[in-house]
């Protein structure tokens, strides 16, 4: 017996239960950002291991999705990271469940 | 010990440490009283995904995922806890609540998708051999995917402007006068 699809498939659980795990236990808002890129990390994980062990006709998307995945990561912690600074600018705490008005 | 070793596949030899070292900075994050702490323990789970990407045959995405996640991403993240928590109140910085529903949904999600992923009988094929892909990536983007590319493009360029206006020091208009008066006051 080799290493499979059911292997990486049950990385990919166990990295997806912590990141949920992670974005419902946090208060402090950039641990619910990090439990965000676990998620898409168990996402990517899933299409590059069907690329490779699955019965698929088109193998290439498997391939070119996650760079898409890696791509809206980037952009979500960059945009996410500078909405957590603004928050910290006003409030002078980032923790989720006293910031709970956007305005001052 | 050594006949217990030479028992596992070798496959497995190379898969296990690899992700249990990626399985064990996701328990680091999930689970790290401490917000620095999370932040290194991501720094592993990041590298351990890299591993597996080479372990999956592919290259692309391993050298992706360590340039974009470890070189941007993770120094953003460590930038964003080094900037708001008092680092000299790190014990307290990253408190856990909602244990109980949030551990029981861990113990949900990992049963119920953990023997949907047993239990079903993917259809499967052997891997093929060890090829690089950033060739046919590559072409697959001039390509096909020509149209996403160009999209995820602009989003990346309204990501970044967005990320400089959002995070920028707002200068309150009122406060020009006020200098001026000032300035204006002393002789």
């Amino acid at each position: 017996m080799n290493v499979g699809l059911p292997h990486f498939l049950i990385i990919s659980v166990i990295l997806f239960a912590l990141g949920f795990f992670t974005v419902l236990t946090r208060r402090n808002a950039v641990g619910i950002l990090m439990g965000v890129e676990l998620i898409i990390n168990a996402a990517n994980l899933n299409f590059v291991a069907f690329a490779r062990y699955g019965a698929l006709q088109n193998v290439l998307a498997g391939h070119v999705i996650p760079v898409f995945g890696i791509m809206i990561a980037a952009a979500e912690a960059a945009v996410g990271l500078a909405i957590v600074l603004s928050i910290y600018q006003n409030w002078k705490s980032i923790d989720t469940a006293t910031t709970t008005s956007l305005r001052e | 010990m050594l006949d217990a070793l030479s028992q596992i596949p070798p496959s497995f030899l190379v898969f296990l440490p690899i992700a249990a070292f990626t399985v064990a900075g996701a328990m680091g994050v999930a689970f790290s009283r401490n917000i620095v702490y999370s932040a290194f323990s991501l720094l592993a789970a990041f590298v351990g995904m890299v591993g597996l990407f080479a372990f999956l045959s592919a290259d692309f995405l391993a050298v992706v995922q360590l340039m974009v996640y470890v070189g941007g991403i993770l120094v953003l993240i460590l930038f964003a806890v080094m900037l708001t928590s008092r680092i000299s109140e790190t014990k307290n910085s990253n408190p856990l609540h909602n244990l109980v529903v949030g551990g029981l949904t861990l113990l949900a999600l990992l049963s119920v998708l953990g023997i949907a992923v047993v239990k079903f009988a993917w259809p499967t094929r052997t891997a093929p051999p060890f090829s690089p892909t950033s060739e046919v990536i590559g072409d697959a983007f001039l390509g096909p995917y020509l149209l996403p590319f160009e999209v995820a493009g602009i989003l990346l360029l309204a990501a970044m402007l967005a990320a400089v206006v959002v995070a920028r020091k707002e200068i309150k208009e009122d406060d020009e006068p006020a200098s001026d008066a000032s300035q204006g006051g002393t002789p």
